[in-house]
């Protein structure tokens, strides 16, 4: 169970692209279906949880 | 002196017997606490069995008189203090592989008990040999009654349904972030994962009666083994790629109430509810801040005393 509050972002998928920098792999995406799609397919292959921050970015972080 | 093997044979006897019967009526009351592993059991039965010799050995040994062989029961503690190790260990190894993880709270708590249940196992040995010795085999049967069921009393313990109310609540999103009723749970990027869980999950609020079953829910590892048993009880959909569905239990800041969401195989509000009441309050859990009130007092008047 991940109870525990820390997590690591393994990658981000945004629409922002002069939103984000930083650490994690970025991946752009052109609308927000491809976002959702990319942002699905990279929680199954990484075992990550997808977050949304509201502000057309998704997260992928590892509890 | 040949009179004297077949007495010693009875009392002893009286004391296995019951000390087994023991063994066996709390390994099956606490199902929940272990579920599966036949070997496990045997190993427990087994281990009870030799519990129970011991503490029927001790009246003979004391009657004959043979101190040094008594003085064997202080070995007997320390063999057992062994037995929570090795299920600690045995429980922890298995965990790292658990989907949804009992958490290790739990453990230990489980660990506790099966040693706890050992001396138990131990006295009720010890008493019914005590009474077969001075009061006959009437007597022996007797107290081996008492001490059984003074045993299943004492075992029982506290669930989470003598201390909460478990209501079915409802399961909302207020954006991305999973609400059951006003509790958030967690930010779920994914639209599609959201409209499942809308469909398939099932949520309950946990509400204490009083502060003490407050301050027990508020414990992560207590909230961890409710999470745990609804999960075993009902399934879950979990798997290693879909990490949004872990059931999760999380607190209200304000009012202290525990809002638990899970994505069931069996979508069963009353099992859901039953499971989440049968979820056994752990020992490291377990407080009491409201009795706290005379001790807290006499601090208030150290630190101010013109109050």
């Amino acid at each position: 169970m991940n109870e525990q509050s820390v997590g690591t972002i393994l990658a981000i998928v945004t629409l922002q692209m002069n939103m984000v920098g930083g650490g994690a792999p970025i991946f752009f995406a052109r609308d927000e279906e491809e976002q959702q799609k990319v942002a699905d397919y990279l929680s199954r292959i990484l075992d990550a949880t997808a977050h949304d921050l509201g502000n057309g970015s998704l997260i992928l972080v590892m509890h | 002196m040949f009179n004297l093997i077949p007495e010693y044979l009875l009392v002893i006897l009286a004391g296995v017997v019951a000390g087994s019967v023991t063994r066996v009526i709390l390994l099956r009351i606490d199902y929940r606490q272990y579920p599966g592993y036949p070997h496990g059991y045997l190993g427990h039965l087994f281990l009870g069995f030799i519990a129970s010799a011991l503490g029927a050995v001790a009246i003979p040994a004391i009657m004959e008189p043979d101190f040094a062989a008594a003085t064997f029961l202080a070995l007997a503690a320390q063999q057992f203090r062994e037995i929570r190790n090795i299920e600690r260990r045995t429980l922890e190894s298995l965990e790292r592989t658990e989907l949804v993880r009992r958490g290790l709270d739990y453990i230990e708590g489980i660990a506790r008990t099966f040693e706890a249940r050992n001396y138990l196992v131990m006295g009720t040995a010890f008493v019914t040999s005590l009474a077969a010795q001075f009061g006959g085999p009437a007597a022996a049967f007797a107290v081996a009654i008492v001490a059984v069921l003074f045993s299943m009393y004492f075992m029982s313990g506290q669930v989470v349904g003598s201390i909460c109310d478990v209501v079915p609540a409802r399961l909302s999103f207020q954006g991305a972030v999973m609400m059951v009723d006003e509790i958030g749970i967690m930010n779920v990027g994914i639209k599609e994962m959201r409209e499942k869980i809308l469909r398939d999950g099932l949520a309950v609020k946990l509400k204490p009666r009083d502060g003490n079953a407050r301050a027990t829910i508020h414990d992560i590892g207590q909230r961890n083994a409710i999470a745990f048993t609804a999960a075993v009880v009902l399934g879950t959909k979990k798997d290693v790629d879909i990490p949004e569905f872990t059931p999760m239990a999380r607190k209200n800041p304000d009012t202290g109430e525990v809002g638990l969401y899970i994505m069931p195989v069996e979508q069963d509000m009353e099992q859901l509810i039953a499971a989440v009441k049968l979820t056994p309050v752990l020992e490291s859990a377990r407080s009491k801040p409201l009795q706290a009130g005379v001790s807290i007092k006499e601090v208030k008047k150290q630190v101010n005393p013109h109050e």
